[in-house]
């Protein structure tokens, strides 16, 4: 099997190498994605594209990419679809029974070092770059990023996917911290917006979730009501 | 045969002749020997392109992106030209080797206009010609990476026609390449089954559905396109259409989780 670079796709010069077998043996479900996660003073937004993509055909163009792990502890995933469903599964199911032994909702920092614990022991088996975001009462709102190897490390914005690529000089150019809510959905969908017009392996709607102390309140940017930027 | 102590090298067929148990390089075939070969894979391509034939005359249309890879990286790229009143041609695949070969077909109709001809080049003539350029680079290893349809009238007829990289050619009442074979292909002809001759309206329509069904489905498509209409009177090209407003996403609002 094709050993597929970072969060997915198409290497084009390997292609007349890919044609010995048929396309559809070299492609994985894979969630080739723009993904990302911001902090703000009372909770985080997580974002994502909606586009699934096997070799270059769209098998689900509404993808809801922004998973629930508990209650305020979402999961973005990026990289091969089951493999990041089945992660997202194991340590949903761990933090379930975790808050039945505590008494109360787990930490964001307990769900992202369970992600870690799996994608870095399982990391030559797997291909998942996850962003865990979430809110809890000791430190609020949290973001870490776990990249493909299976670090991990806490960050107040992330982006991940092979979208993310596209945008990580506006991010540079454009993050400002100490950003109120609705400033950070606004700063998310535009920067999604740029992320999926370039990727080949993104699109769709961008779905985005406000995650605080009071609940999820999980948004909808249906495509052709995204920012026009410079179409050249 | 083999005589112990002496090699097969100290005695030559003929010099500069084959070599028992070596390749051969016929002379006069520089591509195959010189590192210098290109287009053995497309570096800025474009996607499909769909065509098809209507009452009063015949459609195509294709979009303006050239992606480098999984990058959308040139948004206003023209696919499609018109090459004489009766003919237009669209090409998806390379876009450098598109270029060229529009470059040589312009060059070809300036000819032809300089050297008085009466007859102008018709979408058939310039099928047939397409097929052979491509398929003579085939055949000396160094393709045209592309897929081409051309569109216009031949002898009064409307003509649709399709050429591939490697010399396949056809002509048929409804063309495509890359995914368009997969998706507008069909869709063309379940319209047509419900209603033989299209008129120029209800071509059109289906035409963009088939667009807006690619931008759904295939990674490498975009929103922004190009139309071109051949009628008996000439050729019109519709430039800088724009099918993001028309697309329908009201389904993404009924998923949530992936169980």
């Amino acid at each position: 099997m094709a050993s597929a670079a970072v969060a997915g796709h198409s290497n084009m010069k390997s292609s007349h190498l890919a044609s010995l077998t048929p396309q559809w043996m070299n492609s994985e479900v894979l969630t080739g994605t723009s993904i990302m996660a911001v902090e703000f003073d009372g909770g985080v937004v997580v974002g994502a594209d909606s586009r699934t993509s096997m070799g270059t055909y769209v098998s689900n163009r509404v993808t809801d990419k922004l998973t629930r792990v508990t209650d305020r502890i979402y999961c973005c995933r990026s990289g091969s679809a089951a493999d990041t469903q089945a992660i997202a599964d194991i340590v949903s199911s761990h933090m379930e029974i975790l808050e039945v032994k505590l008494g109360e909702p787990p930490l964001v920092q307990v769900a992202a070092n369970t992600f870690k614990e799996i994608c870095y022991n399982y990391r030559d088996m797997l291909m998942a770059g996850i962003i865990v975001a979430g809110w809890d009462k000791s430190k609020g709102g949290q973001v870490y990023t776990i990249p493909l190897g299976g670090m991990m490390v806490r960050q107040p914005i992330a982006i991940g996917g092979s979208g993310s690529t596209y945008v990580w000089g506006h991010i540079d150019a454009a993050y400002q911290p100490n950003m109120n809510q609705e400033e950070t959905v606004d700063f998310v969908r535009k920067t999604l917006t740029l992320a999926l017009t370039r990727d080949g392996s993104s699109g769709g709607v961008v779905r985005v979730a406000v995650i605080t102390k009071d609940g999820v309140d999980r948004r909808v940017f249906l495509h052709n009501e995204l920012p026009e930027f410079y179409q050249g | 045969m083999a005589v112990p102590g002496v090699c097969l090298q100290d005695f030559p067929l003929w010099s500069g002749g084959p070599t028992p148990g070596h390749f051969y390089n016929f002379p006069g075939n520089s591509k195959m020997n010189t590192g210098k070969s290109h287009t053995m894979y497309p570096s800025t391509s474009g996607t499909s392109v769909v065509g098809l034939v209507y009452d009063g005359g015949v459609m195509l249309a294709a979009d303006s992106l050239g992606s480098y890879g999984s990058l959308a990286r040139f948004r206003d790229v023209k696919r499609l030209f018109k090459v004489t009143d009766k003919a237009a041609l669209a090409c998806s695949g390379d876009i450098a080797d598109y270029q060229f070969i529009r470059e040589v077909i312009e060059q070809k109709v300036r000819d032809d206009v300089c050297g008085g001809y009466t007859r102008e080049l018709n979408a058939g003539a310039l099928h047939c010609w397409l097929t052979r350029v491509l398929y003579n680079r085939r055949s000396r290893f160094d393709p045209l990476w592309l897929e081409c349809v051309v569109a216009g009238y031949k002898d009064d007829e409307p003509f649709l026609g399709y050429v591939d990289k490697i010399g396949t050619a056809f002509e048929a009442k409804e063309v495509a390449t890359g995914f368009g074979l997969h998706f507008a292909v069909p869709m063309i002809r379940e319209a047509r089954e419900k209603k033989q001759n299209l008129s120029c309206d209800e071509a059109r329509k289906l035409l963009t559905e088939c667009l807006k069904v690619l931008y759904y489905r295939d990674c490498r498509a975009h929103f922004k396109y190009q139309l071109a209409d051949i009628t008996p009177e000439g050729v019109t090209i519709h430039d800088d259409l724009n099918l993001k407003k028309e697309t329908n996403w009201e389904v993404a609002n009924y998923i949530s989780g992936y169980e």
